[in-house]
């Protein structure tokens, strides 16, 4: 009960975070320089075409009617239609949304892998130069951006080993059964495994420099807390039961050392999030960041406003669902 | 026939080399409780742990054997002297508060070693771990098994740690100053408990504290240290009726008494520091000698 109480609060305490984005978007791409009826009409239009235009897409209110209006036809489910596209906002971020999903999680699940597997080795083997080199190898990771990651792995893969795709989600020649935008998650389900290996191809780049830096945080504070952990006496203690050093690290270290990486993997995800933003655009993966990108560019404000509220949904339910997580894995949260 | 017999055990810091057990020479029999006295850093934890195999990194073991059953743990290969201690002896921890793991539950903290180190099948583990539980007088052993540390006191912590110290029937048990971080009048339970146990199971204890008063209630035998240096090794009745070496009759008679709780506090004289502190030289002069002649 408690816990149900506490998520709905989260919901309602969201919802207000919700609000406060669309107003500050909305306003923002309005205020800056740039309008999109000047970037759609060609040079020499004249002051009347440009009013008529204006008057079209309603930019001819002020701020606040336009933004009442906007937001009446958003709580009807009515994110309103694409200057550029022409095609309702809706029908085109959740048309992008499940290939940036996919490309998360991905890069997620890499950036857990690679980084619990260089704090554990690091933990097993600490004082030892694998662990020196594993330091090193964290402090690169971390100190070069996801985007200059991208670019190296372009330059090694793709360029001087061209072993993986560098560009696009999917070879078009193929034959493709999908009927929704899940690619990746339907090849899986449909037990295609030719398309799996070439979404894969296509994705590993951008989910890899997606992760390096990812996985460097979490190599970096899992294997703190893990060192930390491992002085405390409920390790000594297991260790003269007759336990030797993996059962220790495992079951003994573990279970305490990942909370609070679990908290940070919660924030860092939304930033690895917004990351593919600028990796979508490198790799031409059609994603909800390229799109974000497409419609900054042509000043597509419904667009904008659209993705921007998306991205901002989505931040708030990683947050949930690692709130929940740690509830779940700390017994003391649990039973109160 | 003791259990446990160390000799000549000595250890430094890897660092500096400073020297913290120096040629410690002790024994504990089944059955026999033996205290292991000093101030604090003469090494009696430090001698605990390294029977134990619990010393931490920076301290080196330089001489000496540690004989458990007639083995010296010290030439055993790591792993297989990890099982035999696992086997064969338990530590009961300083503080409750922190020897359990808070992200477990106790029941498998106590049935672990059964199942996964003598390879006991579960039921049996778990019944065993309820059994030693009840011998703690924990009422309610299946809820104390599903509980979470968190959720039990200072005091049932402590015992959900002495019977998962008994829980394997244990040869030896070291308990390094069990009673220290509990308040008064649990204290008093819990050493009684520990001694019940002990005389029950019939286990060598090796008790470390730096509490006289308590090496009266619950020892037979005792060790003086100082400075990693074995000072007096002796009975219990016989060091208090008549301490043997100046810095034991010191020590003893700086233990604040209850009967006077008006009394001042004695600390030990300059003269016996001095005295004592020259033996440590000599043996350190020895030892050196030892090396190069």
């Amino acid at each position: 009960m408690r816990l149900l109480r506490a998520i709905l609060l989260r919901l309602a305490t969201s919802a207000v975070t919700l609000a406060g984005v669309a107003v500050i978007v909305f306003v923002v791409i309005r205020v800056v320089p740039g309008d999109p009826v000047s970037m759609m009409l060609p040079p020499g239009a004249t002051d009347d075409d440009i009013a008529r235009l204006r008057a079209f897409y309603g930019l001819d209110r002020s701020i606040p009617a336009q933004f009442l209006i906007w937001a009446g036809g958003v709580l009807q489910g009515d994110f309103g239609t694409s200057i550029t596209n022409r095609q309702p906002v809706l029908d085109l971020v959740l048309g992008r949304l499940p290939a940036t999903l996919e490309l998360s999680v991905l890069a997620l699940g890499l950036a857990v892998l690679m980084g619990g597997v260089a704090a554990l080795t690091g933990t097993r083997l600490r004082g030892t130069r694998t662990e020196a080199a594993i330091d090193v190898a964290n402090g690169m990771a971390l100190s070069v951006p996801d985007f200059l990651w991208g670019l190296v792995l372009v330059l090694l893969f793709g360029v001087i080993f061209p072993v993986f795709n560098i560009s696009g989600r999917v070879t078009p020649s193929l034959d493709l059964p999908f009927t929704t935008n899940f690619y990746l998650l339907e090849s899986i389900l449909r037990l295609r495994p030719d398309l799996v290996a070439d979404l894969l191809s296509h994705m590993i780049l951008p989910a890899l420099a997606l992760a390096i830096p990812l996985a460097a945080i979490i190599g970096q504070l899992l294997k703190q807390s893990l060192k930390e952990t491992m002085h405390l006496d409920y390790v000594t203690l297991a260790r003269t039961r007759g336990y030797g050093e993996n059962h220790v690290i495992l079951r003994e270290a573990l279970p305490n050392a990942i909370l609070p990486t679990l908290t940070l993997v919660g924030v860092q995800f939304t930033f690895l999030i917004g990351g593919t933003v600028i990796i979508e655009r490198l790799f031409s993966y059609e994603g909800l960041g390229n799109l974000a990108i497409d419609a900054v560019i042509n000043r597509d404000l419904p667009l904008i406003q659209g993705i921007v509220i998306l991205f901002a949904v989505i931040f708030t339910a990683v947050n949930l669902i690692v709130d929940l997580a740690c509830v779940a894995l700390n017994p003391r949260l649990r039973h109160g | 026939m003791s259990f446990l017999v160390v000799r000549g055990l000595s250890a430094r810091l890897k660092g500096d080399g400073a020297r913290l057990l120096r040629g410690v020479g002790l024994s504990v029999a089944p059955g026999e409780v033996r205290g292991l006295v000093g101030e604090s850093g003469a090494g009696k934890s430090m001698i605990g742990k390294a029977v134990l195999g619990i010393l931490p990194q920076a301290v080196e073991v330089t001489g000496g054997e540690i004989l458990l059953d007639g083995t010296d743990l010290l030439t055993l290969p790591p792993g297989e002297r990890r099982r035999r201690v696992g086997a064969a002896c338990a530590l009961i921890p300083q503080d409750p508060l922190t020897a359990l793991n808070p992200a477990r539950r106790i029941g498998p903290q106590i049935t672990g070693r059964l199942v996964d180190i003598l390879g006991w099948d579960r039921a049996r583990a778990r019944t065993r771990a309820e059994e030693a539980l009840a011998e703690t007088h924990l009422p309610d052993p299946e809820r104390i098994m599903r509980a979470y540390p968190h959720q039990l006191s200072g005091g049932q912590r402590q015992r959900c740690l002495i019977a998962s110290a008994f829980v394997a029937g244990p040869r030896l048990i070291v308990a390094d100053e069990p009673t220290t971080a509990l308040d008064v009048t649990v204290q008093k339970q819990i050493l009684r408990l520990i001694a019940e146990m002990q005389a029950r199971h019939g286990t060598a204890l090796l008790f470390v504290t730096h509490d006289l008063g308590v090496v009266s209630k619950v020892c037979q035998s005792l060790t003086v240290l100082y400075a990693g240096m074995v000072v007096e090794d002796t009975g219990v009745r016989s060091f208090f009726r008549a301490p043997a070496h100046p810095y034991s009759a010191a020590l003893l008679a700086a233990t604040p008494r209850y009967t006077d709780p008006g009394g001042s506090l004695t600390p030990v004289p300059e003269a016996v520091l001095a005295a004592v502190r020259a033996e440590v030289a000599a043996r350190d002069a020895a030892a050196e000698g030892a090396r190069h002649g």
